[in-house]
């Protein structure tokens, strides 16, 4: 009897998630009138601006994680080795993101940084975009911070610093030839769910008005009815892609082995 | 002057002051042991010659140079850990190449290096293996590869072998000390293992609860240990309890029985408390052993050790170890015997503090 209920809440479960992609992506290959075919999709790829959002959203997402991988390695190898009592302050500040609305933030950014500020980044667009990119790093920083603290718990960093220290090493060298090979798995995984943030991203980059490649898929939506599905299922596809690498780096890291 | 020098050394945490006033002088080349149990400041005292703690006060001094403005990768000292601390991401050439790397030396220089550093270790066949492909054990010996592979001043050990199993921790701690003298570095070995000290070591520094109770060549400390602790930390020294019977004759009573010591006994009256201590070879029950001082007792326990049996005697309130050779032809005794221990008087050591 109470298998027949799990089994039930299993059924549910998958049809409540699986039901609306399966209507949209029906929807999305029934643009031709009585039969199947990919014109919606045909119809998006051979759009310059999906190419152009695109472009520029894949762009932003490299600059977030090299920034955001430059910030949070050191930041969270320092925190481990000299800092290991604030651990849990710096988890809540890095936590943060996820219960600020990324509304407030931007609002907060563009008072802070308008034209008539004391550092006018949104006088231009270069200034912007980095503006823009310090949004996304801030969106992922709970997930990139997450990930590479996991990542360094996993070796021993004190010993590590102090034999290379030993060695003649200083922090560069520490940071650039140990901790971040060591804990490369960790920031790849990272990496990847930045790459889905940016990508999926709405407010941040319509309210800086920036081409990006989320503000294009509502402009899509409001004006065309096939597209729109295409478009959907084509970044449902890259966000479950980035989910299928982070699967395939960690069993990667599952094959080296236990650290000893 | 020393090569390495310890002057007043203090240490506190906080309020706790962990190492009190340590002073030690090593000369070039000698294998110096720090011996004590597990708290008593030996990883503090070394990880201040490493750099890695600030002393409190006092002065460090290595080679004629003050060493504590200096930070430590500027100090050029190799250091092996118990947990081994290999780079998990390089291979056995690359963790021994990384301090001469740092050092930007040759790449054809480095790779002569390190194969004479794994020539030395015995581990040339290993060179592409990753640390956790190899066994604790050469592990271990390619952390001593990679803290030699710079030529280091001094090399500071801590407590190297404690993570191996009996077999290797005594190859390996030989293997050790070979290569130590071969290249005449100036080593400081840290241990809680009395055996361990005692066999590798030049000289052995006695630590308890952050003083040096006594620096001294093996022999020495094991032989004529001049406090309590030193006794019964080296070896496996018994501690007998008694009372002055009659200073000038160096007569004692142990319970109820007296015996008399060698010397008399000075600075003391009848009546007063007396520690004495008797090692364990220095004792015998065998038909007609000889000694002569006598003292009789209850056996509690023996323990099969292989070429020994130690047996633990109820001697007065306390138990007495003594060690006899394994004899296939002689039972040993079994605890509830009565038995008379037999030894020299001058073999009795009087313990002041
Ligand atoms: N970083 C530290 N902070 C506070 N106390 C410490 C620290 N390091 C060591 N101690 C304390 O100092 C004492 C000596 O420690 P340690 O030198 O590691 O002893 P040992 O190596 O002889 O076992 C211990 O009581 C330990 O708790
Ligand atoms: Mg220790």
């Amino acid at each position: 009897m109470k298998k027949i209920w799990s089994w039930g809440a299993l059924v549910f479960g998958l049809l409540y998630f699986t039901l609306p992609l399966i209507g949209m992506t029906n929807f999305s290959l029934k643009m031709r009138r009585g039969e199947y075919s990919f014109d919606a999709y045909q119809k998006v790829f051979a759009d310059p601006r999906f190419q152009e959002t695109f472009t520029y959203s894949v762009m932003q997402a490299l600059f977030t994680i090299i920034f955001g991988v430059l910030l949070v390695v050191p930041t969270a190898y320092w925190v481990r080795l000299k800092l290991p009592r604030l651990r849990p302050v710096i988890e809540f500040i890095t936590l943060l993101p996820l219960v600020i609305p990324a509304i407030v933030i931007v609002f907060g950014y563009i008072r802070l940084y308008n034209t008539s500020s004391w550092l006018p980044l949104t006088g231009s667009l270069t200034g912007t975009n980095i503006l823009l990119m310090f949004g996304y790093a801030t969106l992922a920083l709970p997930y990139m911070y997450r990930a590479v603290d996991t990542g360094l718990r996993t070796i021993d960093v004190a010993t590590l610093t102090e034999a290379a220290q030993s060695l003649g090493a200083g922090w560069a060298t520490i940071l650039a030839k140990i901790i971040l090979p060591n804990v490369l798995v960790a920031v790849l995984s990272g990496a990847f769910l930045t790459f889905a943030i940016v990508i999926g991203e709405f407010t941040m980059a319509a309210l800086l008005n920036r081409p990006a490649f989320g503000p294009y898929m509502q402009l899509l939506g409001a004006n065309r009815a096939y597209e729109p599905a295409a478009l959907a299922v084509i970044a449902f596809g890259i966000t479950w892609g980035c989910l299928g690498l982070i699967q395939l780096v960690s069993r990667f890291q599952k094959s080296a082995p236990p650290k000893a | 002057m020393s090569f390495l020098s310890l002057t007043s050394i203090k240490k506190s945490f906080g309020p706790v002051q962990v190492v009190h006033d340590f002073n030690m002088n090593i000369e070039k080349g000698e294998f110096v042991s720090f011996l004590g149990p597990s708290g008593c400041g030996k990883t503090t005292v070394l990880r201040m010659i490493a750099g890695f703690e600030t002393p409190t006060s006092g002065k460090i001094v290595i080679n004629g140079k003050d060493q504590n403005a200096l930070k430590p990768n500027q100090r050029n000292i190799g250091m092996v850990f118990q947990a081994y601390a290999l780079f998990p991401n390089m291979n056995v050439h690359d963790n021994v190449a990384f301090g001469l790397k740092v050092a930007g030396t040759d790449k054809s220089e480095i790779d002569a290096r390190v194969k004479q550093m794994l020539g030395l270790i015995k581990l040339e066949h290993l060179a592409d293996r990753f640390p956790y492909q190899l066994s604790g054990g050469q592990q271990q010996r390619v952390a001593l590869a990679r803290a030699i592979a710079v030529k280091p001043q001094v090399l500071l050990l801590d407590e190297p072998l404690s993570a191996l199993d009996a077999k290797i921790r005594v190859s390996l701690r030989e293997e050790i000390r070979q290569i130590q003298q071969q290249l005449g570095i100036t080593t400081v070995f840290v241990t809680h293992d009395q055996e361990e000290a005692l066999s590798i070591s030049d000289r052995i520094v006695v630590m308890n609860a952050g003083r040096a109770d006594q620096i001294g060549t093996p022999f020495e400390i094991y032989n004529t240990p001049s406090t309590r602790f030193v006794a019964s930390f080296v070896g496996t020294l018994s501690i007998i309890e008694g009372k002055v019977a009659d200073p000038a004759a160096g007569a004692v009573t142990i319970g109820n029985q007296q015996i008399a010591l060698k010397d008399p006994i000075s600075g003391m009256k009848g009546g007063d408390s007396i520690s004495l201590a008797l090692r364990p070879e220095a004792g015998s029950i065998a038909e007609g052993a000889k000694g002569d001082t006598a003292l009789a007792g209850e056996v509690v326990s023996t323990s099969f050790l292989g070429s020994v049996i130690r047996t633990r005697l109820r001697v007065g309130g306390d138990v007495i170890s003594f060690d006899m050779f394994n004899n296939p032809g002689v039972a040993p005794p079994v605890s509830g015997d009565n038995v008379t221990l037999r030894f020299a008087a001058k073999d009795l050591l009087v313990i002041r503090e």
